[in-house]
């Protein structure tokens, strides 16, 4: 059944669903290099009106990418859950879009309702919301997580330090770690990419962050960004596996394309989950995600690139991570073409995941040949924080001298914390107050050469005398 | 021994020069930077905006293609200037599909100067990708001499297709046309913040429309601060004059090498 509306004198048809969901998408590159955006600015609007009156129901029958040729769909349809979705089960999406700003709707009453909506019924009330609408319902969301620490409690803003380094040299590694603790970030993850995907590598970098939290007691986790059957091969050798990493898609064909399928997802959060190593919780995986990875692995079934993001996070909360992370300007202008782009694919992917009841962060980032600069991350930076964002990035200066991007820096984080009074992971900020690098929850003491993790690590035995 | 409150209202510390600033002979990452409150301090803000302000010319500069033309005919070769289906810059940030196809009139070029040329070994495209200096800068070098080695090995060659605004999969449509049993392309790669003259270079073994990365090997940070152009050309050498004798590129090809490390060096 096709959809349709008139506006003035023209008559605008949309074939199908996927299609009417494309065309009311907010412009973006990648859904112009797809074929699928609106041809007008006017379509695009005819589009959202049509799919404003679509009712929330259509979504479980009419279904996207059929149940039999794709196992994310055949995983949305069978753990949906219809008495959660009882409350909304008679709106449309634009009345849903009003539903979800009403006084009413409250945090209880959004966790009741997440396991009753499936991915394609948030990304369509996505479409129709404003940036302003993403950041309200988002905030009203509170998912909390906790493994060594604690992430997403109110009035918390949690870093993943992220400490890489071109050849995995684990000196340099070292250096980047404890450049992120001296200015008090890692409470959400300490998570290096390695530039080499062996078991080999893996394991050096996972005994060297193991051995650091063991010997400072950190309270915070570890996770080596390789592949998650990596991970598996070096948790079946015994090796310290905190977190299990792996990049999702929305669809069976992109999940193919990165080498993986539920199946060795659930393997390998069994394996994790058997070395018990979380303290106050056990969400033990950590995924990453961003709008254009299944058309860049032509594994798109003609939708939009924000609707497949957002089947990605059903796969995601299969699974109880600690950690979802939108990179959202890494891909490139040729999906998000610049800061506004950017922005907006920030705050769609953070309020999609976060109403799905994902632990949600956002890598704020930009590459070099996209049209973004930093004051375009500060004003994205700006609006997660008000939108109750679980954990954003830390590299040393905002500059991942690995993957040739730039993201959000140490400082940036205390910018964040200083405006909006936020404050780390609970566990970790007891930490920092004991290590003498933060008073009272955000405010970065002077740390000499005689610190703790200056005086004993390694690679700090050459530094030079300590200044007085 | 509590002088906490003291050293936040008036630091003893300058700290700009944190003590763990010797840590920076580890790695190239921005660290021990110091901080105003927690803020990055100005002089730390300005050398970052200035290394963005370098990589986004780079991104945006135009391909001096007839410098790189006269150099490389110089150096003795025939040079071919062919055309994708992208004419300007930001057609090619945001289509690379078109990036990836050549245009109408120089695929009826390739078929013509096919049958002039006859089947050959080799066919090496240079493009300027996401950054043209550094095809400016190193390709001419790296084309030498990695003509120098495969000459020497008995290859033939096709002449230099220069084409602007060329992606890495052109090599597939260029090879098949011509028939090259391989096919080489040279591009500049997208700038990192410290490197906005970093080249590429991927090669395929009977390159044709289905191949896709898998199919391919690629040397990467190629300039005189990573690898330098002379390396870079006998780690391509090396790599063609396998892929050749197993007759495949790719991911297989990459494990052989890894198999056999110590070669590299005896070529």
């Amino acid at each position: 059944m096709s959809f349709a509306t008139t506006i003035g004198r023209t008559r605008h048809t949309f074939p199908s669903l996927g299609t009417l969901l494309a065309k009311a998408t907010p412009l973006r590159s990648g859904d112009v290099l797809a074929g699928v955006a609106a041809d007008s600015a006017e379509e695009r609007i005819a589009a959202q009106l049509c799919l404003a009156d679509v009712p929330l129901a259509r979504f479980l029958e009419d279904l996207l990418i059929p149940y039999e040729t794709d196992e994310v769909t055949r995983l949305i349809i069978d753990t949906h859950d219809r008495a959660a979705f009882a409350p909304v089960a008679s709106l449309t999406v634009g009345q849903f879009r009003d539903w979800l700003l009403r006084y009413e709707t409250d945090a209880p009453r959004l966790a009741a309702l997440s396991p009753g909506l499936t991915p394609e019924m948030v990304a369509a009330v996505a479409k129709l919301m404003g940036n302003q609408d993403l950041v309200l319902v988002a905030k009203k969301c509170r998912v909390v997580t906790a493994f060594r620490s604690t992430i997403g409690l109110p009035g918390r803003l949690a870093v993943r330090l992220q400490p890489n380094h071109p050849t995995d040299d684990p000196n340099g590694i070292a250096a980047s770690i404890l450049d992120g603790l001296l200015y008090g970030c890692g409470d959400a993850v300490i998570g290096i990419n390695p530039a080499t995907d062996s078991v080999a590598a893996m394991e050096t970098l996972l005994r060297l962050i193991d051995e650091l939290v063991h010997r400072y007691d950190i309270p915070t986790q570890s996770c080596i960004l390789a592949h998650v059957t990596t991970a598996l091969q070096a948790m079946s050798r015994g090796e310290p596996v905190d977190l299990v990493f792996q990049s999702i898609t929305g669809t069976e064909a992109g999940n193919k394309s990165f080498g993986f399928n539920l199946g060795i997802l659930a393997e390998a959060r069994a394996a994790a989950l058997s070395l018990k190593r979380g303290t106050v919780g056990d969400n033990c995986m950590y995924f990453e995600t961003g709008q254009g990875s299944c058309l860049s692995a032509n594994a798109h079934h003609g939708l939009d690139q924000q609707t497949c993001e957002t089947r990605a996070y059903a796969v995601a909360r299969a699974f109880k991570p600690l950690l979802v992370n939108t990179v959202v300007g890494f891909i490139g202008p040729e999906y998000l073409y610049d800061g506004k782009q950017i922005i907006r694919a920030g705050l769609e992917d953070h309020f999609c995941g976060k109403i799905l009841g994902l632990p949600m962060g956002v890598d704020v980032c930009y590459t070099n040949h996209a049209e973004a600069d930093q004051d375009d991350m500060d004003t994205l930076l700006t609006l997660l924080g008000v939108a109750g964002c679980n954990f954003i990035m830390g590299v040393p200066g905002a500059d991942d001298i690995m993957l040739g991007y730039q993201s959000t820096s140490f400082h940036d984080s205390h910018y964040l914390r200083q405006v909006l009074g936020l404050r780390p992971a609970p566990e970790f900020e007891a930490w920092l107050e004991k290590m003498r690098i933060v008073t009272n929850g955000r405010r970065l003491l002077p740390v000499d050469g005689k610190h703790a993790l200056l005086a004993n690590h390694s690679p700090a035995h050459d530094l030079p005398s300590t200044r007085s | 021994m509590d002088n906490t409150a003291k050293a936040v209202a008036s630091p003893t510390l300058d700290p700009g020069q944190e003590p763990w600033v010797g840590l920076r002979r580890f790695t190239a990452a921005r660290i021990a930077l110091g901080r105003t409150g927690g803020s990055q301090r100005m002089t730390t803000v300005l050398d970052f905006r200035l290394s963005h302000a370098r990589a986004r010319d780079a991104v945006m500069a135009p391909f001096d293609i007839d410098g790189v033309r006269t150099r490389l005919e110089h150096a003795g070769f025939a040079i071919q200037r062919i055309a994708t289906g992208v004419a300007d810059k930001k057609t090619y940030l945001v289509r690379p599909d078109l990036g990836r196809q050549l245009d109408v009139s120089s695929r009826t070029q390739i078929t013509s100067l096919a049958s002039d040329w006859g089947q050959r070994d080799l066919v090496i495209i240079i493009s300027d990708g996401l950054a043209a200096q550094a095809a400016e800068r190193h390709a001419e070098e790296t084309v030498t001499r990695l003509a120098g080695l495969l000459v020497g090995a008995g290859w033939t060659l096709y002449p230099i297709l220069l084409a602007p605004f060329g992606r890495v999969k052109l090599q597939d449509e260029v090879g098949e046309l011509l028939g090259a049993r391989h096919s080489l392309i040279l591009l500049g790669e997208r700038p990192g913040l410290g490197m906005p003259d970093s080249l590429g270079a991927y090669l395929t073994h009977r390159p044709c429309a289905a191949c896709t990365d898998a199919n391919r090997n690629c040397v990467s940070n190629i300039r005189p601060e990573g690898l330098p152009p002379a390396e870079a050309a006998r780690k391509i050498a090396h790599l063609l004059i396998e892929s050749a004798r197993l007759g495949l590129s790719g991911v297989a090809l990459k494990d052989t090498q890894a198999a056999n490390g110590l070669s590299d060096q005896a070529l």
